[in-house]
């Protein structure tokens, strides 16, 4: 197209520099503040026992959540999507409120139902049952900000598909169990992989949320992310930077991931 | 139930009660409840100390930073999120699916990384903040900070939103007004521009609810000076940290509400887009 050369390699080439300024460099500052001081000093940040422990720690919360909100996802999208009820539309909505709330907020909506001072504390108290400043505080308030991430890619394409394929398994006899491994399933694998994927890397880097029910107890209840504050408010930049590293390298392979289903589908 | 029976009897399908069963329990102990408590809380502390906590000065001026610096952060990204999605989708070049794929690492990567690079990379020594310093600028623990950790937190936002859109638009409508004697200019203003507005103003709705709330990569590079760089969720967790519970509570029940009027915003942009656009997309 003739009509585009004018302005074509001014606006590329702005796009260009505006993304290295606004996205690549911060990226790439990362490793090499980390390795600042070359690779002998970096292994030994990252094998520091406080901060295995955080990676440990972050790894379980993962490993709860993600499994979590992913069966929230099928089961949200299923009855979202096949079926109409009164109080559909506000549903849809009400699972969008973990994304548009502050994750903060969602620290602070925890701490006022399990806190000593909060709604069911009392009570928490009375049976010895610890919730806040422990893991299951740091699992309940990730399982809060990641809930809508696996309904928004699952949903959207089971509408797009409709409810034929399956409607003729059910004519067919097909179990509800058949119906969903063998038709369902291969149908929404990818957006399913894709939403989980998204899900991890939120659940492992959140920060806003956890920083408020955790207690930041170093050593026991400091996920990856509180550690690299902790780090950093020590001035040990480079330490900070170094434990960082390995959050972006899974934040790397989320978005390899990615690329890979998109080219899937 | 009797009103529900005529939708019953068109239920092939299995499983309604299982999973909105699942859905309802999953959605009311992990977030209704929380959110409900936030309420209660909030109301327990009365009319007139609600009032109190939040017109204090050192409130106001949270939230008036807040707004300020999420103002300009949108703006920003209205106008890189714009350009990224028409270069994105109207031209080819080398490297344009690496450039697509920078476009997802704010969400990918955790925000107390993004803050702690953004702080070191503007600091008096950082590649950005020396140059900066010298001529005179300050970004780090000054409003420029936050609004830069805000953009860069919000980032995907318009870019995809308008992206989506981009893409379905033919590109034979622009080469038909070209064709009527229309500029490059007057065509993108007169048939491109009305097309996509409804999903650039949904992804600046979102982008500014994302701003409002953004916590982690601001309070790395802010400096959290108060009346000058504390943002608002940092002065609720503040009051947290100082047992003032009614503070925190009703501090984030107005962010709150704030961030519930904008999700309300987006959607009815999102009608009214597939009102104009003849359907839903």
């Amino acid at each position: 197209m003739n009509r585009r050369t004018g302005a074509r390699p001014l606006l590329i080439g702005l796009a260009v520099l505006l993304t290295a300024i606004l996205v690549v460099a911060p990226l790439v500052f990362i490793f090499v503040q980390a390795l600042s001081q070359g690779w002998a000093v970096y292994a030994k940040n990252i094998l520091d026992p406080l901060t295995l422990h955080a990676i440990w720690l972050t790894a379980a919360v993962a490993v709860v959540v993600v499994p979590a909100t992913v069966a929230f996802g099928i089961a949200a999208s299923w009855a979202l999507a096949k079926f109409s009820f009164p109080g559909r539309g506000v549903l849809a909505t009400l699972i969008e409120i973990p994304f548009s709330v502050s994750p903060i907020i969602a620290g602070i909506c925890y701490l006022l139902l399990y806190g000593r001072q909060g709604l069911l504390g009392g009570w928490l108290a009375e049976h010895d049952i610890a919730i806040l400043f422990a893991l299951p505080g740091i699992i309940l308030v990730t399982m809060f900000v990641t809930a809508p991430f696996v309904v928004r890619e699952v949903l959207p394409l089971m509408r797009a598909q409709g409810s034929d394929q399956e409607q003729a398994a059910v004519t067919l006899g097909a179990s509800g169990w058949q119906l969903f491994r063998r038709v369902t399933l291969p149908n929404i694998r990818w957006a399913l992989l894709y939403g989980a994927v998204l899900a991890t890397a939120r659940a492992v880097g959140e920060f806003g949320g956890v920083a408020v029910v955790s207690g930041n107890v170093r050593g026991q209840t400091n996920t990856l992310p509180l550690h690299v504050e902790l780090l950093f408010n020590d001035l040990n930049a480079v330490g900070a930077f170094a434990a960082a590293t390995t959050l972006t390298l899974i934040a790397l392979v989320a978005l390899v991931v990615k690329a890979v289903l998109e080219g899937r589908r | 139930m009797s009103a529900a029976a005529p939708v019953r009897a068109k239920r092939v399908l299995p499983g309604f009660t299982l999973t909105l069963g699942t859905t309802m329990l999953y959605l009311t102990v992990i977030v209704l409840i929380p959110v409900l408590a936030l309420i209660l809380k909030g109301a327990e502390i009365g009319p007139a100390r609600f009032w109190g906590i939040v017109t204090a000065p050192r409130t106001l001026a949270a939230i008036r930073i807040t707004m300020t610096a999420a103002a300009i952060a949108t703006v920003i990204n209205a106008l890189y999120g714009l350009l990224m999605a028409w270069v994105l989708v109207r031209h080819d070049f080398p490297g344009k699916r690496l450039l697509d794929a920078l476009m997802d690492i704010p969400f990918a990567l955790p925000t107390a990384v993004a803050g702690l690079s953004l702080t070191a990379l503007y600091s008096a020594n950082g590649w950005f903040g020396a140059p900066l310093e010298a001529a005179g600028i300050q970004v780090v623990y000054t409003i420029w900070g936050i609004v830069l950790a805000m953009t860069f937190t919000s980032i995907p936002f318009v870019v995809r939103s308008v992206q989506s859109v981009l893409e379905d638009l033919d590109p034979a409508l622009e080469d038909a007004a070209f064709t009527l004697g229309a500029g490059p200019w007057t065509t993108f203003r007169r048939v491109v521009f009305p097309a996509i507005l409804p999903a650039w103003l949904g992804g600046i709705a979102t982008s500014f609810a994302r701003s409002l709330g953004e916590f982690g990569a601001v309070v790395f590079i802010a400096g959290n000076l108060p009346f000058k760089t504390e943002i608002a969720s940092l002065l609720a967790f503040i009051r947290l940290e100082e047992y003032d519970y009614a503070g925190a509570a009703a501090i984030a029940l107005v962010l709150m509400v704030f961030a519930l009027a904008l999700l309300l915003v987006s959607n009815l942009i999102q009608i009214w887009a597939s009102r104009h656009a003849g359907g839903p997309r």
